[in-house]
């Protein structure tokens, strides 16, 4: 049955009317989580506020499980589903310069998005920056080319690289997040902040 | 308890429900689409749109242009992440407006100005938007749909963006806290 466009059993243009409904969840759960706040969002790297890590663990578990079940129910076909590329030396790289725009912007692109739509004039200047950078790395690609493709892996599964089942893998990633939890709300307690 | 911190408390959706339901947004992707979500790739899509129309012939002997063409054909501004981040806008606008949150503000922490908050900013999206290039993906992207299909580079992407945010933070602290 699913993925539902890739099966052509809903039409191209039917496939983009649901991205933009898919799209108002997005926004709008992000932004009942506090996501269209920076200062929220900065909270994780100091302690005060932890709601970046519960959601975005909680939907990465949940996600994966219901692609698990779906897949067993013969709901959807994981084979036709989009797993991003591995290039290592590019996804450390490209991390790294991502987690320094983060805690100088408080922003990620879909957050900043969130923040502006609420009328924050600091996430409609992070928007402003990101077209900048996508822009930089565009005009000077030839620059980074050779890091950009270095060290393909593939399109390996964390799981296959751990030689674990998919299964088992899922089960001790929910153990781990269930330990990240508790450490969150020690440190919300620990390093509580009245205002921001 | 006061009535403020009742009200306080209640401000905003408890995260694990959230993140149940962006679970269920994000599963809702793949299961219509056989792709994740993602917000990066959405103004990748717009600069290549605006190339081509500023400037057709350079764009056209640019490697970055021709690479996102061969995966995504006809119109660059008709593609899925471009839908779904116009989603995005209405979807944060309509939670803010029934939150009563909508407000025309630059905000940052009383130690520093408006001013300095707005240039971290604008730093901050420059360096975010040239890594999500490199990295293939956003936090959105790259990290959580990537972490969803169990992607090996989701996962290594997701360390690094949250492992050098910790490890900057002492740098940045007074721009927060």
């Amino acid at each position: 049955m699913g993925p539902l466009a890739v099966n052509e059993i809903i039409s191209e243009n039917t496939n983009l009317f649901l991205a933009f409904l898919i799209g108002i969840g997005f926004g709008f759960v992000l932004e009942q989580s506090g996501f269209s706040s920076s200062r929220k969002l900065a909270g994780i790297f100091y302690g005060y506020d932890a709601v970046v890590l519960k959601v975005f663990f909680t939907a990465a578990i949940t996600a994966m499980l219901g692609l698990l079940f779906f897949s067993l129910f013969g709901w959807i076909d994981l084979d036709l589903v989009y797993v991003n590329p591995t290039y290592l030396t590019s996804a450390i790289a490209g991390g790294v310069i991502m987690g320094l725009g983060f805690i100088m912007g408080g922003y990620c692109p879909g957050t900043s998005f969130c923040g502006a739509s609420i009328g924050k004039i600091d996430a409609l200047v992070f928007i402003g920056g990101l077209f900048i950078g996508v822009l930089i790395f565009g005009l000077g690609y030839k620059l980074w080319e050779g890091m950009y493709l270095a060290k393909f892996l593939g399109f390996p599964k964390v799981s296959e690289s751990l030689g674990l089942s998919d299964g088992v893998f899922a089960l001790i990633l929910i153990i781990a997040a269930l330990g990240m939890f508790w450490a969150a709300e020690w440190a919300e307690k620990k390093f509580q902040r009245e205002e921001y | 308890m006061s009535e403020t911190t009742v009200a306080k408390k209640t401000k905003y959706l408890n995260p694990y429900i959230g993140g149940v339901l962006l679970g269920l947004v994000l599963l809702a992707a793949n299961f219509v689409a056989g792709r994740g979500l993602g917000a990066s790739g959405a103004i990748k899509s717009t600069i290549v749109g605006a190339a081509t129309v500023i400037a057709p012939e350079a764009s056209e002997k640019s490697a970055f242009v021709s690479e996102f063409r061969e995966s995504h054909e006809g119109n660059p501004m008709k593609t899925w992440l471009v839908f779904q981040m116009l989603g995005v806008i209405v979807g944060g606008f309509l939670s803010g407006a029934l939150a009563g949150r909508l407000k025309i503000k630059v905000e940052h922490s009383p130690k520093i100005t408006s001013r300095k908050r707005l240039l971290l900013a604008l730093g901050g999206g420059v360096l975010f938007g040239f890594g999500s290039q490199l990295g293939r993906g956003c936090t959105s992207g790259s990290a959580l749909s990537g972490m969803a299909v169990l992607s090996l580079g989701g996962f290594v992407t997701m360390m690094a963006i949250f492992g050098t945010a910790f490890a900057m933070a002492y740098f940045f602290r007074k721009n927060w806290i």
